[in-house]
């Protein structure tokens, strides 16, 4: 390394750490800039009818009930399917789980399914859920596949969130006298349960925003009525954005914007539920 | 013996990884493979026309194959000075108040849902790029794959950030005690230590790019020609299957030749996301204590 000055090092950290600062405010400008826009331009769409009406006019005018609706039973349907899961197999990889091949194996597989991109997860949807189990274009289908997809988050937030739990307590109990599952059941599952939360509130988060998957296994534009069965078709926030913004010639750009807006607030309101869970929970261990 | 059938529940449910996940490899090969007696591989690979319902339909991927090279191209070209250089600022320059107040920006981003990146992309970008750049229209790759390096920042700014923390203070006082700035340290001593970790940062962050549709569907303006450059219209491969799932008629050709895309692109992020964990475990060992 050139010897230099220490005024000419003093002056190129200087530029250096600038330009870092730059990089940073840089990213948090553009996402401030993209969420107080939506927010902006969407405020003047809402209205209570928004939210509780039905479209009407191929969408042009009316409200977006169904898509809400919709999103929240896909939301819901993740979460029924892949939070147990999700915990068990977790249970499994932190307290039971040996060091063989067969670990290996499960936890690689959890890395790659992580990276599987989302139109990959529709196709497989497509394939086993709509065509081969049968269950149609539907709700059911599109569950299913979202929780497929939500699996690698559910079991890996389980798994650091048990393992997080220091071994004392797990020593202690079974010092007394329980049983390996009755430790886990009564001590070691309740430590871990805000970080259990935040990984379901995450997956949920995720399911309410994923558009590709839906797009191939049954979200339909427009759907007369509410859908009465998990084999119905059903309409979602994300893919009626899609098809608002990019398939609806006219439509009117307050209505665009309005339903950004709303898909943007349930997508971030579990977002930073997920970050109040594990901020409260980190408060109360420290 | 309720405890046993707990535990086999237990070991059933971790077992499901690994279901779906051999289940997406079979169906991928099941309902994409037969492309290929229609299809050879290799004109199926470097074949220039994509014409599913033309008689006799043709299938080449080549230019959807290249689009997603270009959004990507551009994603990593935006997403990699800046990711790196916040990391850098947020795990070795910034103050802690700064760095909790930075962190909680970067998970917001990183949960906006693809389709709202598509449709900012939509209105405001495109536009923007289309009078910039003086083009017919503002839907090209360009403007794809910035919207897709906003989508590949907040893994490349976490898994930098985590690797740079990584690095043993130990490291960083050697080089104080030599007389360094706390640039010198940060540009001869962190960075390069934690290189392998950046670099696997980079590589989850192309392989996220490579996997999102959405947003490339909603603005890479889907033309079916190869681009010869970013400010052309374009058709990644993720929104090829997405446009063209829904008229693919079952078990058909082109039903067929979506699945064998769909394969290709499991391929290549399986390909980004197994190097990358490679990496990251050894980087991880290098500094274990």
């Amino acid at each position: 390394m050139r010897i230099k000055s220490g005024l000419s090092r003093q002056l190129s950290q200087r530029t250096a750490f600038g330009v870092l600062l730059v990089a940073t405010i840089a990213v948090v400008l553009v996402t401030l800039f993209i969420i107080v826009r939506i927010v902006i331009s969407g405020a003047g769409a809402l209205s209570w009818s928004f939210l509780t009406q039905p479209p009407t006019d191929a969408g042009k005018a009316g409200g977006i009930f169904p898509a809400l609706v919709g999103t929240f039973y896909l939301m819901l349907g993740t979460l029924i399917l892949a939070l147990p899961i999700g915990v068990l197999a977790g249970i499994y990889l932190s307290e039971y789980a040996p060091k063989n091949w067969l670990t290996r194996v499960i936890n690689l597989a959890i890395i790659n399914l992580a990276g599987v991109p989302s139109i990959v997860y529709g196709l497989f949807g497509l394939g086993v859920f709509v065509l081969m189990m049968n269950f149609g274009m539907s709700l059911l289908a599109a569950s299913l596949t979202l929780a497929c997809q939500a699996l690698a988050m559910t079991i890996t937030t389980s798994r650091e969130a048990l393992l997080s739990v220091p071994r004392e307590y797990r020593e202690g109990s079974l010092a007394i006298g329980a049983t390996k599952w009755q430790t886990i059941r009564h001590i070691v599952l309740p430590q871990a349960r805000p970080g259990i939360i935040t990984g379901a509130v995450l997956a949920m988060s995720r399911a309410a925003g994923e558009s590709a998957p839906i797009l191939v296994v049954g979200a339909a534009f427009l759907v007369p009525g509410l859908p009465q069965s998990p084999f119905d078709r059903f309409m979602a926030l994300p893919y009626h954005l899609y098809t608002v913004a990019t398939q609806v010639p006219g439509m009117p750009e307050d209505n665009k914007w309005g339903v950004a807006l709303v898909l943007l607030v349930v997508v971030l309101s579990f977002n930073v539920l997920a970050t109040i869970v594990r901020l409260r929970a980190r408060r109360r261990r420290v | 013996m309720g405890e046993r059938v707990i535990e086999g529940g237990i070991f059933l449910a971790s077992l499901l990884a690994i279901v779906v996940l051999l289940g997406i490899v079979a169906l991928l090969l099941r309902q994409g493979l037969p492309i290929f007696s229609y299809t050879p591989p290799w004109a199926f690979m470097f074949g220039t026309r994509w014409y599913p319902v033309s008689e006799p339909p043709t299938f080449g991927i080549t230019p959807f194959f290249v689009a997603t090279l270009w959004v990507t191209a551009v994603a990593t070209a935006v997403a990699v000075p800046v990711g790196v250089g916040c990391a850098a600022y947020l795990s070795e320059v910034a103050r802690p108040a700064i760095r909790e107040t930075v962190k909680p920006v970067i998970e917001l981003l990183a949960g906006l849902p693809s389709v709202v990146m598509g449709f900012i992309g939509l209105l405001l970008l495109s536009p923007l790029i289309q009078s910039m750049f003086n083009l017919n229209t503002g839907l090209c790759g360009l403007a794809a794959g910035i919207m897709l390096s906003l989508m590949s920042l907040p893994i490349i700014v976490t898994v930098s950030e985590d690797a740079l923390r990584a690095i043993p203070d130990e490291f960083r006082q050697a080089a104080y005690a030599l007389g360094a700035t706390k640039w010198e340290v940060v540009r001869h001593v962190s960075i390069p230590a934690a290189l392998s970790g950046i670099a696997a940062a980079i590589m989850l962050g192309i392989g996220r790019a490579i996997g999102e549709t959405m947003t490339v569907l909603m603005i890479a303006g889907g033309a079916l020609a190869v681009p010869a450059s970013p400010t052309e219209p374009m058709m990644p491969m993720t929104s090829a299957i997405a446009s063209g799932i829904g008229n693919a008629v079952r078990g058909g050709l082109q039903y067929q030749a979506l699945f064998a895309i769909g394969l290709l692109l499991f391929v290549m992020t399986l390909a980004v996301n197994l190097i990358a964990d490679r990496v990251l475990e050894r980087q991880k060992r290098k500094f274990a204590r």
